[in-house]
């Protein structure tokens, strides 16, 4: 774009008012504050113009505009994010999707569903469950999270090793250009010809383009579903009980593992019946036909015993069966009583390596004097250590974060990654360049302006520009020197 | 069995300097794919060897000219698969290697991703697309990068490893692969009826919607053929619930299907690929026809005018490809609109900006 003036925030706020229903061009700081951060509160920052489009032919007329006086937009769905990937910028626009809310279409025949984006995630199996149906992907903010948030980030659940992530469940997309014009990716059919730009879109965090239309795939409800819970007495024997499950031929629909610190916290807050002397507790959910289920949970609850479980337990009705959930899907908020604070860290690590890196967590512990509870997604490999903390003791936040910088160091050391469901975001940049070298982030940042050459798209995100990344590498080899967010 | 990246990237730097466009060659099983190749011949099938297997973390990572029987075998000793079913074209070998002294013949790792192949479970058990990890690649500038990882969950940095299936190596010269392997089932049989193509769709649709251990579901010459897998349980609870009579040698039929080796695919007639919704009404054309993955994949066979299908294919919600046979110098893929084949030169720019890999064997504008 050559030099077109730029229109101050009143001017622009009245070029959207054009188009846009009045009351949902946002301009006023205290109408603007809920949008001043996403899920991960500690990065706030206010931005210029919030604006709720109600069609895709308005977020197609505020694209245009935008991308002719060069202002940066940042797509927002609900706001749950935890990667600080929805944080506004100072100088731009938030985009809001939040009023694009409608099912479009559910096909129970070809079993789809064609979306809004800012349709909530549990919605979409709520109104598939009259056709026997319901969408794979569940991420634990399922009740907020919307579909076009789990597109940008790729979310997965605790379901995802059977059922795949975002990227498997994806038929196909409608997006909105940085210059307002519509592209359609993907077809009803499983595989398209081309590029496959729906896995490049999917987990992009906004910095490709506006997704305005989503078609998933919808999953039969299987007939049978139960969860068996065991206690152990050590870390490594819960983890040699998950390697020998898979190594049965058996992959649960869900197997997610806690330890001691997540236990008490997740039983005095969901009174879910765990053993709350146990220093990891395993949660195995077997699903499908009912002759299968009928045939494996006995078979796991002995692969449980023969591994050494100090107790295990059944669900043998629907009750119990979200019993026995409850206390691990309410496991952060249950943290968050035992802690002021808490950080949620998101690395993926090979199961293998699983008890070396929590030894080596509980030594990083003792040295920051701050505690960790962890819960695991132990099918895939998703560690979520929570980084238990005060931030109103000066230097806590920053001794955490630096804690968590150097977790998602280990992560990446024993082979595996920094962010396996919560997306990088302005939270992680800095991390970056612990698993990509400089080559594979200017091709990165290549791919970004095949898309977007003026990088308006949620700026400052996802890759971090080489001056930044060149900035990272003389402060230190962590790339995890404290830096405040503004 | 060997490491020969070093040779590949300075193959790579070479064909950069003077500006020579490269025709990557895996081992040679989908030559007959895509538009007719350009460029001086570059073969990966050397680059072989599998370089890490851990069956307890269901990850498999090899080098790009491994041959898929030789993981296929590694996997097996296990009890695992590559859940995929990806042709392996074995016979399709005979005149074209000078490469391998492995015993293994067939299609590449490499050349799987990169054509995007995946036999009759698919719709239930994932493309290789679905499958892959992460990968290394050697760019159009010869950097050698590493994506994604060998874990089963990364969203750090954009997808650049599932970008690679179907780009039938425009995009870079693939040099590793990490993938999602899953265990085999114990138990496998198939159900078989006669009925219409009309009848197969309509069926392929209702019984996919139960959640059944279902994968496979094909029509051809008039009977539907249905394979489950999976516990013996839940196995022989399903044969009993479902119509049909037990196919005999069924695990014949469905490999014969994988590796287009059913007499369906014989003969020089060129043959047509539908990607398309799974319960769209028989598509108006005589045929002869048969339809895979519950009625999303169908294949054609016969001479027709492209822009005819693709009308079809688009009203039955998805693509067609010309996938063997016929003209080779014109486009085969489906078409792109034009704002798509913007986004095309532009990633191909951004990722191989001299145009060095595999010019014009996507598409003709590419």
């Amino acid at each position: 774009m050559n030099a077109v003036e730029r229109p101050d925030k009143q001017q622009l706020a009245a070029m959207f008012r054009d188009f846009v229903d009045p009351q949902f061009v946002i301009s006023d700081a205290e109408t603007q504050k809920p949008y001043e951060c996403d899920g991960l509160s500690m990065y706030c920052e206010m931005p210029l113009l919030v604006v709720l489009p109600e069609t895709v032919e308005q977020i197609q007329q505020v694209m245009r505009v935008c991308h002719q006086y060069s202002i940066s937009v940042v797509a927002r769905g609900a706001g749950t994010g935890l990667c600080a990937g929805a944080m506004p910028d100072p100088e731009g626009v938030v985009l809001s999707l939040a009023k694009l809310n409608r099912i479009i279409d559910i096909d129970p025949v070809a079993r789809t569903a064609k979306l809004q984006p800012g349709v909530r995630n549990l919605a979409v199996s709520e109104a598939a469950a009259e056709f026997g149906l319901y969408y794979g992907p569940d991420p634990s903010s399922q009740i907020a999270c919307t579909l076009g948030g789990n597109v940008a980030e790729n979310s997965g659940g605790v379901h995802c090793l059977k059922y795949g992530l975002t990227v498997h469940n994806l038929l196909k997309l409608e997006l909105v250009t940085v210059a307002g014009d519509i592209i359609s990716i993907g077809s009803e059919g499983l595989d398209s010809n081309g590029f496959d730009l729906m896995a490049l879109l999917t987990g992009s965090e906004g910095l490709l383009g506006i997704v305005t239309e989503i078609t998933v795939k919808l999953l039969p409800r299987p007939e049978q579903a139960q969860v068996i819970m065991a206690g152990f007495d050590c870390v490594e024997k819960a983890a040699a009980a998950v390697a020998g499950i898979i190594a049965e031929g058996i992959i649960p629909a869900g197997l997610e593992m806690m330890d001691h610190h997540a236990i008490v916290a997740a039983e005095a807050f969901a009174k879910a019946g765990y053993p709350i002397d146990a220093e990891a507790l395993l949660l195995c959910e077997l699903d499908g036909c009912s002759e299968e289920v009928d045939a494996y949970i006995p078979k796991v609850e002995q692969l449980f015993q023969h591994f050494g479980a100090t107790s295990t337990q059944i669900s043998h009705n629907e009750a119990e069966r979200e019993r026995l959930w409850k206390g691990r899907k309410s496991a952060f908020p249950a943290v968050g009583r035992i802690s002021p604070d808490y950080y949620c860290m998101d690395g993926t690590i090979p199961r293998g390596q699983l008890a070396y890196v929590l030894t080596e967590m509980a030594k990083m512990s003792e040295h920051y004097g701050l505690r960790v509870a962890n819960v695991f997604h132990a099918g895939d490999g998703n560690l979520h250590p929570l980084i238990l903390f005060d931030a109103n003791v000066a230097g806590e936040f920053e001794k955490t974060e630096e804690f968590g910088g150097k977790i998602l160091k280990l992560c990446v050391e024993v082979g595996g990654c920094i962010t396996g469901e919560h997306g990088v975001g302005m939270e992680k940049i800095r991390q970056m360049k612990v698993q990509f070298n400089e080559q594979e982030l200017i091709q990165f940042m290549a791919i970004k302006e095949a898309f977007d050459p003026t990088h308006s798209l949620n700026p400052g995100k996802g890759i971090p520009t080489l001056k930044r990344c060149q900035e990272y590498r003389s402060l230190g080899a962590d790339g995890i020197q404290p830096e405040q967010p503004a | 069995m060997s490491d020969i990246s070093q040779q590949l990237i300075e193959q790579v730097q070479q064909a950069a300097a003077t500006n020579t466009p490269i025709n990557i060659q895996g081992r040679g099983s989908k030559s007959f794919m895509g538009r007719s190749a350009s460029g001086t011949p570059l073969s990966v099938a050397e680059h072989s060897g599998i370089v890490s297997y851990q069956p307890v973390e269901l990850v498999l990572t090899a080098r790009a000219g491994t041959s898929l029987q030789e993981i296929n075998a590694a996997l097996a000793e296990h009890q695992q698969m590559l859940p995929c079913e990806s042709p392996v074209f074995a016979a399709g070998l005979s005149s074209s290697t000078t490469a391998t002294e492995s015993s293994f013949a067939g299609a590449s790792l490499a050349g799987t991703l990169a054509c995007n192949q995946s036999g009759p479970a698919r719709p239930w058990q994932g493309s290789i697309r679905d499958l892959v990890l992460g990968v290394r690649l050697i760019n159009g500038k010869a950097e050698h990068m590493r994506f994604g990882g060998q874990v089963m969950k990364n969203v750090a940095g954009y997808d650049v490893s599932r970008l690679q299936a179907g780009a039938m190596g425009t995009l870079g010269l693939i040099t590793e692969i990490s993938l999602k392997v899953l265990p085999k089932p114990p138990a496998t049989a198939t159900l078989t009826l006669a009925c219409s193509a009309d009848d197969a769709v309509k069926q392929m649709n209702t019984l996919a919607a139960q959640a059944k251990p279902l994968t496979g579901a094909c029509w051809l010459d008039d009977r539907l053929y249905l394979r489950l897998s999976g516990s013996t349980q839940a196995v022989d609870g399903t044969l009993k619930q479902w119509p049909g009579e037990r196919l005999e040698h069924d695990q014949e039929f469905w490999q014969q299907l994988t590796e287009q080796q059913l007499s369906y695919f014989s003969g020089e007639q060129p043959l047509w690929r539908f990607s398309v919704k799974p319960n769209a009404d028989p598509i108006a054309i005589d045929g002869p026809w048969l339809l895979d993955w519950g009625g999303a994949q169908r294949w054609l066979r016969g001479e027709y005018a492209p822009e005819q299908l693709e009308t079809l294919a688009a009203q039955a919600g998805g693509q067609v490809a010309k996938y063997r046979g016929g003209d080779r110098h014109s486009d085969v893929f489906h078409s792109q609109p034009v704002p798509l084949q913007l986004i095309h030169q532009r990633l191909k720019q951004a990722m191989d900006p001299q145009g060095l890999f595999n010019p014009g064997r996507l598409y003709s504008w590419l």
